[in-house]
């Protein structure tokens, strides 16, 4: 252990005014004012001086003073683990919402670093009362540090320069931390010789960015996740201010507003923190794999989106629609059956209806479809369709189908829509039907024999009608209810399959009026599709022993009998 | 002037009262409307002197008609529906005479920008093959699309009430179904397991002409010595009887008491009792299916004023009937503005309810009929909803919401059976004041918009919390005579008074000559009263009843 600096050595300098920027540096180690010394390099201290700091440093080992600079060191640990925390809690949360990791993690990086570098020759016009100022800087640390994860999910949810609100706060945050570190090296500079401080400040530093950068990826984030992870980092700097204003009470004049600052921070982020699991934003992390990076209550329902390593999901009230990984097996699947059995029969698809799917997934697969002339979208949210055509994520993944010329968009019940006098002469050639799976009152009427015979009213002659009927291995009544319940709306179905790794076996329904044949080929396209090719566009109808008809009750509206199979087969996993 | 705790302690109880006046308790901000039918038209015929005086007049000019139906409900438009049917399709030959602005009694229904509402009757059960008539007009209407074999329709599925049909709010959460089955004991379900076996036993039982005891149209039913037997003793006194004594049983028969007759347990006959339940039942043992619209009856309303059109004169009101020689009966009315006029009719038919028919038709006014001829009062609340608010605890909105601790019978929501689940509503609230006639009608009118609209309000708040956001608007229809009522005693008193018989050339036909107050009764009756008619008129048709 090296001597700390004697209490002699500081007396006169706590007496020299400090009054230009790089006074610090002149300043450093004890010697006297005007002759500037290296920075990075060892300490140049005279024969005198060093012994005399032996003999009080052996005199000063058993004493406060020891005590104090060690912690204060500590100190300077906590700031940095906690400034490293910040820069990758924004970094993370950039490329969970906006994807592009490499990206994000640039720009948050270099903006918050040189916000350091700008924090850091800030510091020099602290001229006065350096303790205080060290301990209100920590104090605005704690607070924008603390509140940065939860301001940023709230302006990636509610405003639409989001980036601004990003790199201000991680410019803000950069520039609080970039202080910490020259202030307390003024605070320590008379107990320490300058070639000590300098070592053993960058040091600890160093070793903090270490604790930071192992214990946010193995600790914070899966343990606490981002938001809490925000707060709670935000508490231990709030913790640190209020034990900073005890190590340094002898060099702060009015320690009371100060602790009371720290304690009113501490409180608020605290607070935060239960408030927080209220808002529903951290309650529902426990129910989602991954993190949530948007989650919105609209009037009609729950939308979240989380992101993983490699992919991101939507979730409508909690039940997952799609993984960006896998949903191209489901869309493809959902679309092109239906365009293909209508293509290979002779028939045009000029005209299509989508009901649900305001994800634009679905469209982006019809928006494919040679000759295709109009599409009409009915979903009931418009905060869904609004974000699925302006939220980066998902208007790349559907390739900005909202923007296409030949789609026109509905904000109303399908059920509603297709009743309504209004549209009674708006025929199809192929209806798609895209909703989520029936696991209440008011999406199971959208299954029942009155919802199909209104969807046979707005279709053309020899129309083809896709509905996509949840897992007929997981759900298999529920599966074959829909089918049945299609063929007493007098339809001609033809089931069929497809494997989607993260919903499992997927079920839909092929029906037209008269007769249906599966389709054998894919029509002509521009490009290969992903997962479908013509051999296995034939066997998703082939359904194995464990997936095939079972004797079930028809949907209607005065039954629901389908909300109650999906009940039933549903908590059997769930 | 009685305080806002005094009339939430009037009509929801001093608990409650307390409750909702604390000063944590939301407010709303609404506006609304009082309706009522109209009784300043109506209470002329209680004049007699001024009528006498009009009556008297001998220089108004007579105009010339076949049937004159007065009343414009459901009774007589089915009337007026028959006549058409059976012959007399030209439009001057059939006049129908309605006092109020609006056709369709209790079981008309109004329209916003949002959706259509009830202001009263709000179902049909699916009739069996017994309703005859009423199956005809279901056929016209194009929702019949087939029969079972057991003589039921099949009804098209858009018009049969959307599951879930209802729900209860018991302490702070909805459940399913309208029997409370939560925290229900085993002697409970024991006790409703025996209750419906009672049930099934009447729904089977026939008498020695083969006819059921409980049966849409009653006109049908049994009039054997066991049937009227249970005229004689109250619901509550028949429960205790047979050893019904499970609290949540007895509230679900005091509610369909008090949802179909406006009577408590205590006051309603054990055969009104009964037949609300096993009259709606089938073969099976299970209650018919519903059928119901947005408007609840008004969907056939609008359907019978659509084939009646212009025939019905609205705001026009009957004062007087009375014959002229042997062939002619002399109708007098004022139009809107109070002026009289008079119309020559061959055949009268009085669908209106007996205690008007009573005034027009001189011949009644002696007669004794108190006890088989008494009305309860009802409030019907619309409030208009700009959202449905916050997920419930418990099961989801359904058509029918009933609050198990309140005195209130609940509320319908309106865009339930149009299928639309979101967004902006009307749900329409019904509160049956079950108080001896004056009494419940004094009660009723004493209260105004403020106070009824304040109780509904309440009312409401208690299952949703967040009404005060969601409620714009609350209007307050008052019905002072909303339904006749089967007290004890009042079905022999009504046999016994053979009210639906005609007095010369005047018929009768309304549902309280059947002794409830049902859309079905009503149908029938001015079925019935129609084909007299056109048998007098020597028109040979078949009945269809």
């Amino acid at each position: 252990m090296r001597p700390p600096v004697s209490e002699d050595e500081q007396a006169p300098v706590e007496e020299a005014p400090l009054h230009a920027p790089n006074s610090e540096h002149s300043t450093a180690g004890g010697a006297s004012q005007g002759a500037p010394r290296r920075i990075w390099g060892p300490p140049q201290r005279d024969e005198a001086s060093q012994k005399k700091a032996e003999a009080d440093g052996r005199r000063e080992a058993e004493g406060p003073s020891k005590t104090t600079a060690t912690l204060l060191l500590v100190t300077v640990l906590v700031i940095a683990t906690c400034g490293l925390v910040y820069e990758l809690l924004a970094s993370t949360l950039a490329s969970f919402v906006l994807g592009d990791a490499v990206m994000q993690y640039s720009t948050v990086i270099g903006v918050y670093l040189s916000a350091m570098g700008v924090g850091a020759w800030l510091s020099g016009y602290v001229v006065d009362d350096v303790a205080k100022r060290f301990v209100d800087i920590e104090i605005a640390v704690a607070l924008v540090g603390g509140a940065s994860a939860p301001i940023l999910f709230f302006a990636f949810a509610h405003l639409s320069w989001f980036r601004v609100v990003l790199y201000g706060v991680v410019a803000l945050v950069g520039m609080l931390v970039g202080m910490e570190i020259p202030l307390l090296l003024r605070i320590l500079r008379a107990r320490y010789a300058f070639k000590d401080l300098v070592a053993r400040v960058l040091t600890v530093d160093y070793l903090g960015a270490l604790v930071g950068s192992l214990a946010f990826p193995i600790f914070f984030v899966p343990k606490l996740g981002l938001v809490r992870t925000s707060l709670v980092i935000g508490g231990i700097n709030a913790v640190t201010a209020l034990a900073s204003t005890y190590l340094l009470d002898d060099e702060i004049k009015k320690t009371l507003g100060l602790r009371l600052r720290a304690l009113a921070v501490l409180v608020a982020l605290g607070v935060g923190v239960v408030a927080a699991d209220r808002l529903t934003l951290l309650a529902e992390e426990g129910l989602f794999a991954d993190e949530i990076i948007y989650a919105k209550q609209t009037p009609y329902q729950r939308i979240v989106i989380t992101r993983g390593r490699a992919s991101f999901q939507l979730f409508l009230n909690g039940n997952l629609q799609f993984s960006s990984a896998d949903e191209y097996r489901y869309h493809e699947a959902l679309i092109w059956p239906a365009i293909a059995a209508r293509v290979e029969a002779g028939d045009p698809v000029k005209r299509v209806l989508v009901l649900g799917g305001g994800d634009g997934l679905g469209l982006r697969e019809l928006l494919k479809t040679p000759g295709l002339e109009a599409v009409t979208l009915v979903d009931l949210d418009p905060f869904m369709t609004h974000l699925a055509r302006s939220q980066p994520l998902l208007s790349a993944l559907n390739e900005g189908a909202f923007s296409d010329p030949r789609v026109t968009i509905v904000n109303d019940d399908a059920y509603v829509w297709l009743g309504a006098p209004k549209n009674a002469g708006q025929k199809f050639d192929v209806i798609i039907a895209d909703f989520p799976d029936p696991n209440h009152y008011a999406l199971g009427k959208l299954y029942t024999t009155r919802m199909y015979a209104l969807m046979k009213q707005h279709m053309l002659e020899r129309a083809v009608l896709a509905v996509q009927s949840t897992s007929p291995l997981f759900a298999r009544k529920s599966f074959w209810c829909i089918a049945r319940t299609m063929e007493r709306a007098g339809l001609a179905v033809a089931p069929y399959h497809v494997f989607v790794p993260s919903f499992g076996e997927w079920g839909y329904v092929l029906a037209r009026e008269g007769s249906i044949t599966p389709p054998s080929r894919l029509p002509p396209l521009a490009k290969p599709l992903r997962y479908l090719d013509d051999p296995t566009l034939r066997a998703l109808f082939v359904l194995s022993r464990d997936m095939q008809s079972l004797d079930v009750e028809v949907n209607r509206l005065d039954n629901q009998v389908l909300v109650h199979y999906y009940e039933a087969e549903w908590k059997r996993y769930l | 002037m009685p305080t806002r705790r005094d009339v939430l302690a009037t009509f929801l109880g001093a608990a409650f009262a307390g409750v909702a006046c604390k000063s944590k308790a939301p407010v709303g901000h609404y506006h609304g409307e009082l309706f009522g039918p109209r009784f300043d038209r109506g209470h002329k015929l209680r004049d007699p002197k001024e009528l006498a005086a009009t009556l008297a007049r001998t220089d108004l000019p007579e105009q010339k008609t076949r049937v004159v139906v007065v009343g414009g409900g459901p009774a007589g438009l089915s009337a007026a529906w028959r006549l058409i049917r059976g012959g007399l399709a030209a439009k001057e030959d059939v006049q129908v005479f309605e006092l109020d602005d609006v056709a369709g009694g209790t079981s008309r229904g109004g329209q916003s920008e949002v959706t259509r509402y009830p202001w009263g009757a709000h179902y049909v059960p699916v009739p069996s093959g017994d309703a005859r008539a009423l199956g005809v007009l279901l056929e016209e209407m194009g929702i019949v699309e087939g029969h079972e074999a057991d003589g039921y329709p099949v009804i098209a599925e858009h018009v049969l009430c959307r599951a879930p049909e209802e729900r209860l709010f018991y302490r702070g959460r909805w459940y399913e179904g309208l029997y409370l089955q939560a925290g229900a004991q085993k002697e409970d379900l024991r006790q409703f397991r025996a209750f419906k076996r009672e049930l099934q036993g009447w729904r089977k039982w026939r008498d020695l002409k083969g006819r059921r005891a409980f049966v849409i149209p009653t006109a049908r039913a049994s009039d054997a010595e066991e049937v009227l037997a249970l005229d004689a003793v109250s619901m509550a006194q028949w429960m205790d009887q047979k050893g019904f004594t499970s609290a949540r049983l007895r509230w679900l028969v005091d509610y369909a008491c008090r949802d179909d007759y406006a009577l408590s347990l205590q006051d309603a006959s054990a055969w009104a009792g009964l037949f609300y339940f096993v009259s709606r039942m089938n073969d099976l043992g299970a209650s018919s299916e519903l059928m119901t619209w947005a408007d609840g009856n008004g969907g056939l309303v609008r359907h019978l004023l659509g084939v009646v059109a212009d025939r019905v004169h609205l705001g026009k009101s009957v004062i007087d009937v009375r014959p002229r020689g042997a062939q002619e009966q002399v109708v007098t009315y004022l139009d809107r503005d109070g002026a009289p006029h008079r119309l020559i009719a061959e055949r009268v038919i009085l669908a209106v309810p007996r205690y008007v028919a009573r005034h027009l038709c001189p011949s009644l006014a002696d007669r004794k009929e108190d006890l088989a001829f008494d009305y309860g009062a009802w409030a019907v609340c619309n409030v208009h909803l700009n959202g449905r608010g916050a997920r419930p605890q418990g099961v989801a909105m359904a058509w029918d919401n009933v609050l198990y601790e309140s005195p209130s019978l609940g509320y319908v929501s309106a865009t339930h059976q149009e299928g639309n689940d979101h967004g902006p509503t009307v749900w329409t609230w019904y509160y049956a004041i079950t108080d001896p006639g004056k009494d419940a009608r004094k009660k009723l009118l004493d209260a105004h918009w403020r106070d009824w609209a304040d109780v509904a309000f309440s009312d409401l708040s208690r299952a949703h919390p967040d009404l005060h956001a969601l409620a714009d608007r609350i209007d307050v229809f008052r019905w002072g005579h909303a339904m006749t009522r089967p007290r004890v005693g009042a079905r022999r008193a009504l046999r016994e008074a053979a009210a639906h018989v005609p007095v010369g050339a005047v018929h009768f036909a309304h549902t309280d000559l059947s002794g409830v107050a049902i859309f079905e009764e009503a149908h029938d009756h001015g079925v019935r009263a129609a084909e007299e008619v056109l048998a007098a008129l020597s028109f040979q048709v078949p009945s269809i009843r």
